[in-house]
């Protein structure tokens, strides 16, 4: 297959992902929205490396792959501990750090 | 034969994002999460990027997503609160606009390498030797830092998450324990001593704000 083809497979993913940021007001599908977008950059990362014939793009997916894990990890902190101060879970609610 | 695992590999990809997106039950975003991550592996597969794939599937769809699951159980999700009506009708349409604008960007680019299939393979490529030499030789900084990334991550979900004193007050069942008669000969210091625990032992109140903290003091409304 063409590169072409996998490139508009991932910024397919990456709108889908984008649109899910922004009509989500739970933080954990926003987080879960987050890795679509990582992942499709991702895709475009490998793609670009087959293209060149160098392995240097799978080196930053997988560099993109371990931030996202940590991210994944600080986020859910977040959210298990606004959780336990029952707050509710829900980003529009939670404003107090907004300037 | 490519093209059709290609296919294949894409729709999964694809139908798994939308899943993610518009299921109502947050367990389930998860789930469709793990079937993209699969497919993305397909997809890396069929780019020659071994490596990355079987990372894909082993540290994302294995790892992260145990965690995420773990966390939505502990949360319990329950029905998500859709978004404004604002950002319900301007969000897919951002989202629409958005690909539209890439598909431009990337098609319309004339890049000649878009439309070939890429270079030539040679042989080894995308292996875990390869990846790993990489990762000693020129990218060895990134290597390190990413490590200490991990670490830091790692301190700081254990800070966040963790209990915090203070936060709910000693109940009555905490209360009760300290309270309750001893019987006789449970080898307590009190009993050693041959004195009266009753007699000049600070009161059940002065012994829980000992264990607990201060239940009133500043951090009772929670340790942030």
């Amino acid at each position: 297959m063409a590169i072409g083809w996998y490139l508009t497979v991932s910024a397919l993913i990456f709108a889908i992902g984008a649109t899910g940021v922004l009509t989500h007001r739970n933080p954990l599908v926003i987080l879960l929205c987050l890795e679509l977008m990582l992942n499709g950059a991702n895709l475009a990362l490998v793609a670009f490396a087959r293209m060149w014939g160098g392995e240097d793009g799978q080196i930053f997916a997988l560099i993109v792959m371990l931030v996202a894990a940590a991210e994944v990890t600080i986020g859910l902190g977040l959210i298990v501990a606004i959780y336990r101060r029952q707050l509710p879970v829900d980003v529009d609610e939670l404003n107090e750090l907004q300037g | 034969m490519s093209q059709v695992i290609f296919f294949i590999a894409a729709i999964g990809a694809v139908a798994g994002a939308i899943g993610v997106v518009t299921m109502r039950n947050p367990f389930y975003s998860v789930l469709a999460l793990i079937v993209h991550l699969v497919s993305l592996a397909a997809l890396f597969l069929l780019l020659r990027a071994e490596f990355v794939a079987a990372a894909q599937v082993v540290v994302y769809a294995g790892a992260v997503m145990v965690l995420y699951v773990f966390v939505v159980a502990y949360v319990g999700g329950g029905e998500q609160v859709p978004a404004g009506a604002v950002l319900r009708v301007l969000g897919p349409l951002f989202g629409l606009a958005l690909v539209i604008e890439l598909w431009i960007a990337i098609l319309g680019s004339a890049l000649k390498g878009i439309s070939s299939k890429g270079a030539p393979y040679r042989l080894g490529f995308g292996t875990p030797q390869h990846i790993g030499s990489l990762f000693l030789t020129k990218y060895l900084f990134p290597f390190e830092i990413a490590s200490i990334l991990l670490l830091v991550a790692a301190v700081g979900a254990v800070v966040l998450a963790r209990r915090r004193r203070g936060l709910e007050p000693p109940g009555e069942a905490f209360e009760l324990q300290i309270r309750a008669p001893r019987p006789a000969y449970t080898g307590t210091m009190a009993e050693g001593a041959d004195t009266n625990p009753a007699a000049d032992s600070p009161s059940v109140e002065e012994i829980v704000e000992q264990l607990a903290g201060p239940t009133d003091g500043p951090r009772s409304g929670g340790g942030w």
